[in-house]
């Protein structure tokens, strides 16, 4: 593979839309104008599991501003097998906030008001909204999910584990959990669908607008062609804006009933958490043998997780563990209980945020049980070539992040004796955990270039940014390919009128995108080189191109890794936890703009913060809906929340992966800081928590 | 049940007839085509629709248009004048104080209001002197000096970023209290 020079690469642009971003001008969906809207708000169901009995549609009806109440008796017939879209189709209820009606009126004060007044009544039957009830009997409920997150297999098994447990001079073998996790992105889900003759448009918060564009396609029996998706900016997503879900159908049916009338529709934060997906609650075991000298003669990681009963998702808590040590007997498993809640989706490093608090966890148990420094332990069982797929990294530099960030955080002055160090009430600890995710790519990018003959360059691309910074990167990536000026290039995305793009997500945006953008500049400079002797032409030039196949996709494993430290506070009376210090040191490929890159390993680590202090989605067993469902209640970090975070990256020149030697930085931030944190605050107390979130109550006493 | 307000806006001034269950957000946003101040959660707990409403940031999702008749209010837009980004904005660029930017309007304005209220000297929970902070208080109560890290995150704890931009939203804001 021919990989690009960096000139605007590594650069430290400030953002190219923060001008508008700072003053509030940049449009999200919500906000792009139109002509004599209408608003809808749904009525979501009050059972988890049941069936309608009747709907009274009469009070809303009747009132004034009311333009149409949608109930599956009148909702057009939907053409998708997708159980998440398929809204107001039937009687039946699987979930307790599903959509059951929707009224359109025109003003949101009056939809909202008409559908408080819209009467259904339910025959409930029996839920089950309890994954830690399935545990016991888990034979009997649970069974293996037909597809985990795609790319790479569910299940693995080398060696003997069980043998090789049974022998192993130093065993740790513990369940460990994390909650029911939602995205809360500040922005809610929101759309303004429009319909017309010729078809749909969509102003849709959404972090892929092909793939939207194709689910609404199908839906509504239209050629892909007429239905038109708008996301020029997205007020983040972390997940739950990648694939289509209820509420873009509902809109598009909406307007369908009011024809040449936009439809605005904006879900209410109380909403997102029952209609945009979460990060599903998993129950996991890990056991490690090893030798008295730290040499892992076992893994063994396997994982219980929920799906819903309309559509099976299943995230894989265990991929990372076949990457991460040597050891000749491993095994992974995963089972996914089908229950009657919201079906979960992608949230934040999906798969490793959780499986890597459960390994890292169980590592920095193992390096006591050891009686080994943790750092020391990584070191002694860092693999020669991918354990799983015995190929030879790209480029793996975890034990250099190690290193690198125990100098920077002062580690070697560490005293590993828990409550060790006291001051002023408070316990002092300090935790460290290695981060890994995979180097992914998406299928299904083409970008254009046109190039003009006064020297500029327009790259199309139905790529979007949800705030990840792709608006900037990728014209750093298009002027490296093109050999150009960043000023010369203009950049367009967002949009399904340009060439298909994957979604945004997995951290393969640059590598999905970047590497379409750079085979387009290839072929450009190859078809003015042999048939324009050099020069554009007057008129112009075009080229339109796809992600290439990367061959050495089979020829080495591509992973990111990472070091992650943490320094915690406990109260020695209220078990107040604080965490005053963060470091991080990663290894992820080329940076293509340290500002904003820094800035996503930044949200990534106060991410893990988050998921491991402060936040759960709590389930009210009765009646199946999280209670907690407000950003008072779910409490994500705030500013007084974040202390001193330092961020590194080590210099990495790989040149399989893509031509940008690009391995993404979206999900590693998050990966590791969980169990970072967990350890550190073993280390300041001398209490293991095996549960997320770290609680005050789970370290007071009795 | 409607009512007719007037409000100055950025500095132009509006009326209009609102529905009394109209939000002074949704008023700006739907009604008036300003869409600076953010939605994120409509009940006064993410800080996206924070205003100066009449010198003072409030969260504008919580304000009924009909209750600030004559009300003059301040969005983001309304900061930069004459095509000139105000200085917090400015140093929220170069800090790449913000990802998605849907929190950024309102952080900015929170900012704003947070460095006047620090100026009136308004103590915060991590005042030195605090009763909180195990303090006496003394007879002169507590005093707002040279603006810690600390006191900014607590004063702008009423904005969530869930980018979690804050460990540059500080030191943008402190460039910009230090001069």
């Amino acid at each position: 593979m021919s990989t690009i020079t960096p000139r605007a690469m590594g650069q430290a642009l400030d953002r190219l839309d923060g001008a508008d971003k700072v003053r509030g001008l940049a449009r999200y969906a919500f906000e792009h104008p139109v002509d004599h809207p209408a608003y809808l708000f749904p009525v979501q169901s009050t059972v988890a599991v049941g069936r309608i009995t009747g709907i009274d549609c009469s009070q809303a009806s009747g009132q004034p501003g009311v333009l149409a109440v949608l109930t599956y008796h009148n909702a057009p017939r939907l053409s998708t097998e997708d159980g998440e879209l398929r809204v107001l189709q039937s009687d039946e209820v699987a979930f307790r906030g599903q959509i059951v009606a929707a009224v359109i009126a025109e003003t949101s004060e009056i939809a909202r008001h008409a559908a408080s007044l819209v009467r259904v009544d339910y025959e409930g039957r029996t839920h089950n909204v309890d994954l830690r009830a399935e545990v016991p009997g888990h034979r009997e409920h649970l069974r293996v999910p037909n597809e985990v997150l795609p790319l790479f297999p569910m299940d693995t098994a080398e060696g003997d584990v069980d043998a090789a447990m049974a022998s192993a001079a130093v065993r740790v073998d513990e369940v460990y959990s994390t909650p029911w996790y939602t995205h809360n992105a500040l922005e809610p889900h929101t759309t303004i669908a429009c319909w017309t003759e010729e078809g749909c448009t969509l102003h849709l918060s959404t972090q892929g607008v092909t793939g939207i564009q194709a689910g609404v396609a199908q839906a509504f029996r239209l050629d892909p062609s007429q239905v038109r998706v708008i996301s020029p900016h997205v007020g983040g997503a972390f997940g739950s804006k990648v694939y289509p879900r209820a509420d873009v159908v509902l809109a598009a049916m909406a307007a369908r009933s009011v024809p040449g009338r936009p439809v605005k529709f904006a879900l209410t934060r109380q909403q997102t958490f029952s209609l945009t997906g979460y990060r599903p609650p998993t129950i996991q075991r890990v056991r490690l043998g090893a030798g008295s000298d730290g040499r892992l003669t076992a893994i063994d990681h396997r994982s219980i997780e929920q799906t819903s009963k309309l559509k099976e998702f299943a995230e894989h808590s265990t991929r990372a563990t076949p990457s991460m040590y040597a050891a000749p007997n491993r095994g992974t498993q995963q089972w996914v209980a089908e229950l009657d809640v919201p079906t979960p989706t992608i949230m934040r490093a999906p798969g490793e945020a959780s499986g890597m608090f459960a390994l890292e966890s169980a590592m920095d148990e193992l390096a006591i049980a050891c009686g080994l420094d943790p750092i020391e332990l990584r070191i002694r069982n860092e693999p020669d070539t991918h354990p799983q797929f015995h190929l030879p990294f790209s480029s793996r530099n975890l034990i250099t992040c190690l290193r690198e960030g125990a100098r920077r955080f002062g580690w070697e002055q560490r005293d590993p004796t828990p409550r060790a160090r006291r001051e002023g009430g408070w316990l002092i600890g300090t935790g460290v955990a290695a981060a890994t995710y995979p180097v992914l790519r998406l299928p299904g990018s083409k970008a254009t270039i046109r190039a003009d003959a006064n020297g500029r360059y327009a790259v199309l691309i139905a790529a979007v940014d949800i705030g990840t910074g792709t608006r900037t990167a990728l014209t750093q990536v298009a002027a490296d390919a093109l050999q150009a000026d960043v000023e010369q290039i203009d950049l367009r995305l967002g949009d399904t009128a340009y060439p298909p793009a994957a979604e945004e997500g997995a951290s393969a945006g640059i590598t999905s995108w970047g590497a379409a953008i750079c085979a387009a500049a290839d072929q450009l400079r190859q078809r003015l080189a042999t048939e324009h002797g050099g020069t554009v032409p007057a008129d112009g030039l075009e080229i339109t191109a796809d992600t290439p196949e990367n061959e050495y996709l089979k020829q080495y494993a591509m992973h990111s890794f990472g070091a992650q430290f943490a320094e915690v506070r406990v109260h020695e009376e209220t078990g107040e936890i604080r965490v005053p210090r963060q470091l991080g040191v990663f290894a992820c490929g080329r940076i293509v703009n340290p500002k904003t890159a820094r800035s996503q390993l930044l949200g990534g680590m106060a991410w893990g913060l988050s998921m491991s202090l402060h936040e759960q989605s709590v389930l009210d067993l009765r009646f199946g809906h999280v209670v907690n469902h407000d950003l008072a209640q779910y409490h994500i970090s705030s500013n007084a929340d974040i202390g001193a975070v330092e961020v590194h990256w080590i210099e990495e020149d790989d040149p399989y992966v893509n031509p940008m030697g690009t391995k993404g930085v979206g999900e590693i931030g998050i990966v590791g800081v969980a169990a970072a944190i967990a350890n550190a605050v073993y280390h300041a107390t001398g209490i293991r928590i095996r549960d997320l979130p770290i609680t005050l109550d789970k370290l007071l006493p009795g | 049940m409607e009512a007719e307000v007037t409000f100055r806006v950025d500095g132009t001034s509006h009326r209009l007839t609102v529905d009394v269950r109209t939000t002074v957000l949704d008023a700006l946003r739907e009604r008036l085509g300003n869409t600076s101040a953010k939605k994120g959660c409509d009940h006064g707990q993410c800080g996206a629709c924070t205003v100066l409403l009449d010198g003072q940031r409030v969260n504008s999702c919580l304000a009924l248009a009909v209750a600030h008749d004559g009300a003059e209010i301040v969005t983001a837009a309304g900061l930069a004048s004459d095509g000139e980004l105000h200085p917090l904005q400015r140093a929220f660029i170069r800090h790449d104080a913000f990802q998605c930017g849907y929190c950024t309007p309102g952080q900015i304005v929170s900012a704003v209001g947070m460095l006047r209220e620090a100026e009136a000297g308004w103590p915060s929970a991590v005042t030195a002197g605090q009763p909180a902070d195990g303090g006496s208080g003394g007879s002169d109560g507590p005093t707002v000096g040279i603006l810690t890290d600390d006191e900014v995150r607590e004063r702008m704890s009423g904005n969530l970023c869930r980018c979690a931009a804050y460990a540059n939203i500080v030191p943008a804001i402190q460039e910009v209290a230090r001069g």
